[in-house]
């Protein structure tokens, strides 16, 4: 089963990669780029076939590894 | 003083860290493997700086998993002095031993330099030979220092006196290039709540001999063999 996770960063937290992202866009003559927060998209293959169980345990994953939790939140899709 | 080096896949500073331990202790430091699940007795344990596991997902994430970071936080809750220099620092964050997170310097580049660092506290085993307000040169040399912890923390790390260094601008200089990252405060090196703790992004341990440009990273030195010889 496939699970998905994104971590952004927290609201208030600078995000410089973001800015320069940004800046790119603007340069590009991309005009409306009004703000931009990048993050990180994590993909995980699991063994499990319950979906209560992956999400759980993925969560564990996010708490204790995959996320920061003084800078980022993250959100966890489980495929059905 | 007998200090334990951390040596993580990655870890690049630990010559330097030896030869300044060596050079001002008088003893040669034990370098440990980020495998091992137990230490030896010692007074000090120092993480140096690197790119411990190339600095995957986040610097320090995976190093703070590392087996013997679980030793590292049963000797810190025993009192035992721990000092993280640059990436130590964010491996000291990451596995919850200091507050905040160190994230992507402000201007994006990595940076390698000399800054000028203000003492803000005299009062820890890591900055007893030096005087409250005292400037020291000394260099960087990251990309992701850029100090960050909520409101309540700051405020905290303020009231208790815990941040130890702070970047501010060379005499004569303009205030804003004091700072290198945009650590939020300043912040450059911060104490644990029982001031056994210290994290640092600058190198006092590439400012220890005169051929290295400045001596004064030495007073650290000698602050920790003071108290812990």
């Amino acid at each position: 089963m496939k699970a998905r996770v994104h971590v952004t960063l927290k609201n208030g937290v600078l995000d410089p990669q973001g800015k320069a992202i940004q800046h790119a866009l603007t340069a590009l003559g991309f005009s409306g780029v009004e703000e931009v927060r990048q993050g990180k998209f994590i993909e995980l293959q699991l063994a499990e076939s319950d979906p209560a169980k992956a999400r759980a345990e993925v969560e564990e994953m996010c708490r204790r590894l995959l996320a920061n939790s003084v800078i980022e939140n993250y959100e966890v899709e489980v495929e059905a | 003083m007998r200090a334990a080096i951390i040596h993580f896949p990655g870890t690049n500073r630990e010559k330097d860290a030896i030869a300044a331990l060596k050079q001002v202790s008088g003893k040669e430091p034990l370098l440990v493997w980020h495998k091992e699940s137990e230490l030896p007795e010692v007074d000090l344990i120092l993480l140096p700086g690197g790119y411990a596991f190339g600095d995957y997902l986040r610097p320090g994430a995976m190093a703070a998993q590392s087996p013997v970071m679980s030793e590292i936080k049963r000797q810190a809750a025993r009192g035992v002095a721990i000092i993280g220099i640059c990436n130590g620092f964010q491996v000291l964050t990451e596995a919850g031993l200091l507050p905040g997170a160190l994230l992507r310097n402000a201007g994006l580049r990595f940076i390698c330099r000399d800054v000028t660092l203000q003492v803000e506290t005299s009062n820890s085993i890591f900055t007893r030979s030096y005087q409250r307000g005292q400037l020291l040169r000394m260099p960087i040399a990251h990309q992701d220092g850029n100090y960050f912890a909520d409101e309540a923390t700051l405020d905290r790390l303020e009231g208790e006196e815990r941040i130890a260094f702070r970047y501010v601008a060379a005499p004569g200089e303009p205030e804003e290039s004091g700072n290198p990252n945009g650590s939020l405060h300043g912040i450059a090196g911060i104490l644990s709540e029982n001031r056994r703790v210290l994290g640092m992004m600058p190198h006092p341990e590439d400012a220890i001999d005169p051929l290295q440009g400045s001596t004064e990273g030495r007073g650290l030195f000698e602050s920790m063999v003071k108290a812990l010889a």
